[in-house]
């Protein structure tokens, strides 16, 4: 085999290899990319059931509700809010050690048609400081709170609904 | 003054650093021998001097210095010492002053050891390895300040986060960034190589064994965090394909394509402008990695301090290093010229076809990690690309690939014959097909279990194939141990690398057919799954060193036998306010018993329960490829000096 024939053989392989990769990321891609969607970002645009999208916000404070679910296994239900809107959510399996109400949370599963979201994930972070950045936009968009002008504002301000008083005094 | 010690050696590492990174530079291009000999002591010395500043931190741990504003983020007296020591590298500054103490390891150890490198590559190579220093030496010492003080001190520090408060954690770091590092060894060489405008096998020769050791310390370092993962993060899984878990698999896609390119170089002398180019791209994944995970421009679980600062000193660092080092490598690789010539099917082709596929893989984890970047700047959208993704787009390439891997390990250079490979390994793929439908038929459906289980079988009996070939074991059983013997070192360890492949591919494909439940059970109350009869005994308080707990009682049983008692815990760490789950794992080698104990309610405790097939597999495959490695570098060759290349002028 001459030299010649011999690179057009690697460069044909390499076109092959190249096109295989970028041919299998884009259908890839189509079918498994998951987007990002605030409460207010749900109720603006709703997607599709079928599809599963991440829902991220705060955990409204005061509405984690832990019971067991029709199936015996542990579920739980929380509001997740931006400040503008909430969205309740259910979820069935057990809550991260990090989730906490009025805490950034990320959940991933499918908006239901009742506009109820069904969870199949719920991440919280290691750290219990740590904001997602997704969850920091989606507050900034729904106006209540600038991250260039220092910390959030106290979680109990984020609830959509007014909430009765229980007596309890900061954390 | 421990800690002014500290920051004054490093400073001074800097200094030499950029000294090393000229000196035998000028020296090589003049052909002077003295300049050129400055190369050895100048990484000794900053050797000297990262090790005296790395060893300040650690005392500063170790004392609990809580005048150092980096101990009191990071560490707490209470903390097992064990903790302390490690806690060194288990922060930012920390780990990044690992990395340089590492780098300068390599930089002495490649003037230690390579007393047979013609005088002129080495002097390059180890200049080369100085510019490395200097970038990542200034990013310490002007972005992140381990020895920063803090007034006035706090009585005690914050503690370290406690899911760090591992062994397996503790061990992760070093063993990546030796990895890591030696690709910036294997680059060293590629620019050095391009500066000198030679690459001849006796170059492969000496980058072998460098991408070898990266190799085998990379490839434990990702099997330690997934371990890792598995068993302390308590979800069960051992990949998922998180933005950071993938910054570490991109260089071990590469350095896997590299050290498998450096042998057609060193035994056939072809693919030698490609290898430079790999060698180059490994250490540009490994400092993407780094600059992913320092950055925090991805979201990951990876809570590492986020300070836009840092991550864009490492994106210039990565881009300096990276486009400097192919505008060395546009302006030299036309002298280059390829010598080797080869058939297609040869074991030359079957190497380029790993290649090919390697960084297929590579090309396709790249774009899927960041795509959601891109497209948060490019169209504001905020999107995440997870396991489906990379499972849909992986496989296709990945399947070929390990079909291919016996054959090609079993043709001849030059020019081979496909249909004689396959004659020597028509058993081991009829038994690999067997155990697929096999597979199938018992447990049915899902089918990727069952094509895992073929696969790896095909690794595994493949490699067996390959060594009984060579060794005559059919065909000359008497001699077959003089043979085994005889056989080098390499051939064992490529096969045994290839068959641990095949083994962690049966552990993951086992955990393919894990099942698991969420139960809630009072005390005495039971649960079946897999076959077991699990038992919530108690739950009761436990005192930890520095963690309050409540620890369940699980008693497995099977047909009415014990088969071991679970303790899972969940740890709440006083210092951090902190809650960690504690999985109970009972392995025997074949499957794992696993429990977590979640949140207790009405005197109910949630556990979640998993029976994984064979998942114990997974790490032990990649320690089996590590030891292959190993016995690789024990090869012979490897230690014997190289020739000296035809026509090199080696100064005395």
């Amino acid at each position: 085999m001459t030299r010649k024939k011999r690179r057009l053989m690697v460069l044909l392989l390499a076109g092959l290899g190249l096109g295989t990769a970028t041919a299998l990321t884009l259908t890839a891609f189509q079918d498994n990319i998951v987007f990002f969607f605030s409460p207010s970002d749900v109720l603006a645009n709703p997607p599709a059931s079928d599809r599963a999208i991440r829902l991220g916000g705060l955990v409204e404070a005061g509405s984690v509700e832990r019971r067991t679910g029709s199936d015996g296994r542990p579920a739980a239900t929380f509001r997740v809010t931006d400040g503008a809107n909430a969205i309740p959510v259910t979820y069935s399996g057990v809550l991260p050690d990090l989730f906490r109400e009025g805490q950034g949370v990320v959940t991933l599963g499918r908006l239901l048609p009742d506009g109820s979201f069904r969870a199949t994930e719920v991440l919280a972070r290691h750290d219990e400081t740590y904001m997602p950045p997704e969850v920091a936009d989606a507050l900034r968009r729904a106006g209540h709170w600038n991250p260039a002008e220092g910390p959030p504002p106290p979680a109990e301000t984020w609830n959509t609904a007014p909430r009765q008083r229980e007596g309890r005094s900061g954390g | 003054m421990i800690p002014e010690l500290g920051h004054f050696a490093l400073a001074l590492a800097c200094v030499l650093a950029v000294a090393q990174s000229v000196l035998p530079l000028v020296g090589a291009s003049r052909r002077d021998v003295r300049w050129m000999g400055t190369a050895g002591p100048l990484a000794a010395g900053q050797l000297v001097a990262v090790a005296v500043a790395f060893g300040c931190l650690v005392w500063a741990f170790v004392v609990n210095d809580t005048t150092v504003s980096n101990v009191v983020a990071n560490s707490h007296s209470a903390k097992p010492m064990l903790y302390k020591v490690t806690g060194t590298w288990g922060n930012h500054e920390g780990s990044m002053v690992l990395w340089v103490l590492i780098l300068a390891l390599c930089g002495a150890a490649v003037a230690g050891f390579g007393r047979d490198l013609p005088t002129a590559l080495k002097a390059r190579v180890i200049a080369v390895l100085g510019w490395v220093s200097v970038g990542f030496l200034a990013f310490i010492i002007f972005t992140s300040n381990p020895f920063d003080r803090v007034w006035p001190p706090p009585p005690d520090g914050q503690g370290l986060n406690p899911v760090l408060q591992d062994i397996g954690l503790a061990l992760h770091p070093p063993m990546l960034y030796v990895g890591y590092v030696g690709y910036a060894v294997t680059f060293a060489f590629a620019v050095a190589a391009l500066l000198e405008g030679r690459v001849d096998a006796a170059w492969g020769r000496w980058v072998r064994p460098w991408s070898l050791v990266a190799w085998a310390f990379l490839t434990l370092g990702i099997a330690l965090g997934s371990w890792w993962a598995y068993y302390e993060l308590g979800w069960g899984g051992y990949w998922f394909w998180d933005p950071v878990e993938n910054a570490s698999l991109l260089p071990w896609l590469v350095g896997t394509a590299l050290l498998h390119s450096a042998i057609v170089v060193e035994k056939r002398d072809a693919l030698k402008i490609w290898t430079v180019l790999l060698a180059i791209m490994a250490f540009a994944m490994s400092l993407l990695g780094t600059f992913l995970v320092r950055s925090g421009v991805l979201n990951s679980v990876h809570a590492f301090a986020n300070d836009p600062a840092r991550g864009v000193f490492i994106l210039a660092l990565l881009m300096i290093y990276v486009a400097g080092a192919f505008g060395i490598f546009a302006w030299r690789a036309n002298r280059l010229a390829p010598t080797g010539i080869f058939a297609p099917i040869s074991r030359e082709g079957a190497l380029v076809l790993n290649n090919l596929l390697l960084c297929s893989i590579a090309a396709v984890v790249l774009a899927g990690t960041l795509w959601p970047l891109f497209a948060d700047i490019l169209t504001g959208a905020k999107i995440s690309v997870g396991p489906p993704f990379f499972n849909a787009a992986t496989a296709p390439l990945a399947i070929p690939l390990v079909l291919a891997m016996p054959i090609g390990a079993m043709l001849p250079w030059k020019r081979g014959d496909a249909w004689g490979a396959l004659q020597r390994l028509w058993w081991a793929a009829v038994a690999s097909l067997a155990v697929g439908f096999l597979h199938l038929a018992a447990l049915g459906y899902p089918v990727w279990p069952a094509i895992g289980m073929a696969l790896a079988l095909w690794l595994v009996a493949g490699a067996a194939a390959d060594i009984a070939d060579r060794i005559a074991l059919f065909r000359r059983p008497g001699q077959a141990w003089q043979r085994a013997r005889g056989l080098p070192r390499a051939a064992w360890g490529a096969a045994v690398a290839h068959a641990g492949m095949g083994v962690t591919i049966a552990g993951v494909a086992g955990m393919g057919v894990a099942t698991d439940a969420l139960v809630a059970l009072k005390p005495g109350e039971s649960a079946r799954l897999a076959g077991y009869e699990w038992r919530l005994e108690r739950i009761e308080d436990r005192q930890g060193p520095n963690f309050t707990s409540r620890q369940a009682t699980v008693t497995v049983t099977r047909d009415g036998a014990v088969v071991t008692v679970l303790r899972p815990e969940r740890r709440t760490f006083t210092v951090d306010r902190q809650t960690t789950t504690e999985a109970a794992i009972h392995t025997n080698a074949i499957r794992d018993l696993y429990a977590v104990l979640g949140e207790e309610r009405e005197g109910a405790g949630v556990l979640r329960l998993h029976h994984n097939p064979l998942a114990p597999w997974i790490w032990f495959g990649a320690l089996i490829m590590a030891l292959g490695g190993g016995l690789s570098l024990s090869d012979r060759r490897m230690r014997v000096a190289a020739p000296a290349p035809k026509g090199a002028t080696a100064p005395a």
